[in-house]
């Protein structure tokens, strides 16, 4: 007895043995550069790679060429499958994971962070939590990191009072939604106030899976299994919802957030294991963490409450979590949970690097300051939004590091004398001023010296965070040789 | 906002899963982060805009997943369709090697105990059945000078910053660390250049006033570090102490040798630092081994800070720890992980717009999943400083070592719960 039904006739390969030949066989081998690629081996290529998807090739999308598209589809589908909930630009698509580790690929899908609303609110704190829910954003990189969905539960068990609070809340937002009761009659009720926007429902259970799965038929809606823990009881849920014509499924194994932490993670561990290295189609789709399961405990301190739940939501989007549902809407909080969700999901085969080179600030003259950092967009948006907020006029080196921070780079040794001395010369920073002085990063203080020998530059020690900028150069800006 | 928190309780048979320490933790973490204001959270002032900008990934495949094609069956089960579940079970060909640090009297040291790290046959944490045969140790930190720290992290050590050895003391006494890290900053050339008999006389003042094992850091200048290591070697012979850390810069240095060798003759162990680079460590390791048993080798693969680049951090140690279980024997060492580096973040320390909370809260939140960020990766032993980030390590540590029961924990009732 296996796990899964593993497709006997041949066994269904990773996204890391397919090769460029094995998509290629079933392109259309035109070379008809519709995609904007040379050929259709560039395609498959890039394909296999995930920089393209099966849409970017037309023809494709034929009568002719119906079946190969079929079939690419099954050779490249992802083991844990993507399930979109919402409609609309908001729409919120989850799970389509490849691989287990990030290193193997690189992770699909961010995880969705849902925030909670309940059918006990009164309208007007309805409104305003939902409104904070929008607003809350992050500039992190040039990029703004949010909140992407609402978790609508019902707490009166009143079909009335969940309908209501669905139809506030519908009216008030075009994030999508995850409708949270466990009575099918409750959550009959919200799903006739959500006008075909898909939402997700939460849950089916051992004890009301056959109305449950009538209402997401009846609504076409993706629908969330829960369970208590119970892999096996997961398992037969997920064949039998599967039996009864439904495949957009979302599982939870239930979180545990005091001690059962542990069991928690572990299952979930098992079961995105089982997905990507046996291929167990029954445990292939997304999971849902819910951190806010330790609100339901004895503390009753808010903060005590709220630091647990930050820990929780973390660990469970390391450990596979696809979608969170969270109760706090603190920035201290939620803020860790985005920044470490953009980090995760970054592509391990590409750093997050800026190109090298010579930035320019304000109107800088032959007399103005050089500095130099590394590459890593990190790096380079800090000091960049720190300079052009002080309205500094100077030159930026900006050198290859790899992509990393100025201490990781200097650790190791990637950014060092010999790359800033090459990107002196390479540059030609000579031309661009009248001195010969450097101001390096104060995490990289250790390489003045030798700096100085080599090059022939004066080097300056900066200070260690680019925000103590300004101050450094009114103190130390010209140089008193200068 | 007035807020008061009822639980609306369905299960009271779930009861008994209120572990009394689970919630004993509450009132110190609260201690901790005392002075923290509730946060008023009516009062935004930011920018809507470019909520768009968000873009999930693209899928790659937009076709019939296998377990799509839709069931040709008549008609809907009537039944619950039963499936079976067999836990996978994989052993691997390889292990990591265990190493002490601290030495006890019978041992030629002078340590009340020592602490056993590594020992993993698994990868963190993947099979409930096998804990971690030695749960994670965390060693605060010390330094030998007045240092600049953020201004959350100094209010708890104010008062000893001076006094290495009390400094030591209240991080054993009232923190529970396991071990001391003594950070010898001073000797940096570039800072005080004290001298590598003054370190070591330091280094002996800490073993005093502790009984705990000990990590001596350097300041990273390859060849003071080198001198420094070798006196301190010398004055502590049997201690076991980890000399954190050799480099590949101690190679180009010609130092390598002199202080591996002092580690071998005096009976030290020694953490070998690369940045971010499997092939780096293994050089580094190889190198080693020509002078001292790999029993005596911790690794520093580097830990950045949650948001600039932390991932890289996590993806290095789940490689490394994968490859060394696989059978990478110069992979398979116990691995070290300074959280403190957190505080390089500026979300850890500055301050922000009022929404994004008080830095009293940020800047130990941060260090906190820095840390079980990378214990879920590997770590073995973690540096650490801020009070509450080591209790909530601890906390997490103590409840990711839980087995499990055999009646299966059901989940509370947070659908219809009463929170807020």
């Amino acid at each position: 007895m296996t796990n899964g039904t593993i497709l006997t006739e041949q066994r269904k390969k990773s996204i890391r043995e397919i090769s460029p030949i094995d998509v290629y066989k079933l392109l259309p081998k035109t070379n008809c550069q519709e995609c904007h690629e040379s050929n259709c081996m560039a395609f498959a290529t890039r394909l296999v790679n995930g920089e393209l998807v099966l849409t970017d090739c037309p023809p494709l999308h034929t009568v002719e060429y119906q079946a190969a598209l079929y079939d690419l589809g099954l050779l490249l589908a992802p083991p844990v499958r993507a399930v979109t909930f919402g409609s609309g630009v908001k729409q919120c698509t989850i799970g389509g994971k490849y691989v287990l580790h990030r290193h193997e690929f690189t992770y699909h899908n961010p995880t969705t962070i849902a925030i909670d609303v309940d059918d006990l609110m009164a309208d007007e704190e309805l409104r305003a939590r939902v409104h904070r829910i929008e607003q809350f954003t992050y500039n992190y990189i040039g990029r703004n990191l949010a909140l992407n969905a609402i978790a609508i539960r019902s707490i009166s068990g009143d079909p009335a009072a969940f309908g209501k609070t669905v139809r506030i809340v519908s009216g008030t937002t075009n994030l999508p939604f995850i409708l949270c009761a466990l009575d099918p009659a409750v959550m009959e009720a919200g799903l006739a106030e959500t006008k075909e926007c898909r939402p997700l429902i939460y849950a089916a259970t051992e004890k009301n899976w056959k109305p449950m799965a009538d209402l997401a038929l009846a609504f076409h809606a993706p629908l969330v299994v829960h369970t208590d823990g119970n892999p096996a009881l997961l398992r037969s849920l997920v064949k039998t919802l599967n039996a009864c014509g439904l495949t957009d499924l979302v599982l939870d194994p239930g979180t545990l957030a005091e001690d059962g932490l542990s069991e928690t993670l572990h299952t979930l561990t098992a079961i995105r294991t089982a997905a990507c290295r046996d291929f167990d189609e029954l445990f292939g789709y997304p999971l849902l963490g819910v951190p806010l399961a330790v609100w339901t405990s004895e503390e009753i301190s808010m903060d005590v409450l709220k630091w647990r739940e930050t820990i929780t939501a973390s660990m469970l989007m390391s450990r596979y979590a696809d979608l969170l549902i969270i109760h706090s809407l603190d920035g201290w909080v939620l803020l860790p949970q985005l920044i470490w969700r953009f980090n995760l999901y970054t592509d391990p085969r590409k750093p997050v690097s800026v190109e090298a080179g010579i930035r320019t600030f304000g109107h800088p003259d032959k007399n103005s300051p050089v500095l130099i950092t590394t590459n890593y967009a990190l790096t380079f948006f800090t000091v960049e939004s720190d300079i052009k907020a002080a309205g500094l006029d100077c030159y930026l080196i900006v050198v290859d590091s790899g992509g990393l921070s100025v201490e990781s780079a200097v650790a190791g040794r990637y950014f060092s004398v010999d790359s800033i001395v090459s990107a002196l010369k390479e540059m030609q920073v000579d031309d661009l001023v009248n001195h010969k002085t450097l101001i390096i990063p104060g995490l990289a203080a250790r390489l003045s010296g030798e700096t100085e020998e080599a090059s022939g530059w004066k080097i300056l020690v900066g200070p260690k965070d680019s925000s103590g900028l300004p101050q450094y150069l009114r103190q130390h800006w010209p140089p008193p040789s200068a | 906002m007035e807020v008061s928190v009822v639980v609306h309780k369905k299960n009271k048979d779930t009861d008994r899963i209120d572990g009394v320490d689970a919630l004993s933790l509450a009132p110190r973490i609260l201690e901790l982060l005392q002075g923290v204001q509730q946060l008023e959270l009516e009062n935004f002032s930011m920018e809507i805009g470019d909520l768009d900008l968000f873009i999930p990934f693209q899928n790659l495949a937009h076709s019939p997943h296998p377990a799509s094609a839709p069931p040709l069956l008549p008609q809907k089960p009537t039944d619950l369709i039963r499936e079976l579940y067999h836990p996978r079970v994989v052993s691997y060909p390889g292990h990591i090697r265990e190493v002490t640090l601290g030495a006890t009297k019978a041992d030629g040291g002078s340590r009340a105990h020592t602490v056993t790290i590594g020992g993993a046959t698994t990868p963190a944490y993947t099979d409930i059945l096998i804990p971690p045969v030695h749960p994670p140790a965390i060693s605060l930190d010390v330094f030998d000078m007045k240092v600049s720290l953020p201004r959350v992290l100094r209010e708890h050590v104010a008062d000893v910053m001076e006094d290495p050895a009390e400094w030591a003391r209240m991080n054993v006494k009232k923190f529970g660390s396991d071990i001391i890290t003594i950070h010898l900053m001073s000797t940096d050339p570039l800072i005080r250049d004290t001298t590598p008999r003054q370190a070591a006389e330091t280094v002996e003042e800490i073993l005093q006033a502790v009984d705990v094992p000990i990590i001596v850091g350097g300041c990273g200048d390859p060849k003071k570090d080198a001198a420094v290591f070798t006196a301190v070697a010398e004055m502590a012979a049997g201690e076991r102490l980890l000399l954190n850390s050799v480099t590949l810069d101690m190679v180009e240095a010609k130092t390598l040798g002199t202080v591996a060798k002092a580690a071998h003759d005096h009976g030290h162990l020694l953490l070998a630092f690369t940045g971010l680079e499997l092939n780096n460590a293994k050089e580094l390791n190889r190198r080693l081994y020509e002078y001292i048993p790999p029993e005596q080798i911790v690794m520093d693969l580097t830990t950045v800070a949650l948001g600039y680049g932390l991932e890289y951090s996590f993806t290095i140690h789940e490689r490394a720890r994968y490859a060394a279980l696989m059978g990478d024997t110069e992979l398979a060492h116990p691995v070290i992980s300074a959280a403190t580096n957190a505080w390089a973040a500026r979300e850890a320390w500055i301050e922000m717009a009022p929404e994004y909370g008080p830095r009293e809260l940020r800047g130990p939140i941060w260090e906190s999943l820095n840390a079980v960020t990378l214990l879920l990766a590997g770590i073995d032993l973690f540096m650490m400083m801020h009070p509450a980030s080591v209790l909530t390590l601890k906390d997490v540590i103590r409840r990711l070592g839980n087995k499990g029961t055999d009646a299966a924990i059901p989940a509370r009732d947070w659908v219809g719960a009463r929170i807020s």
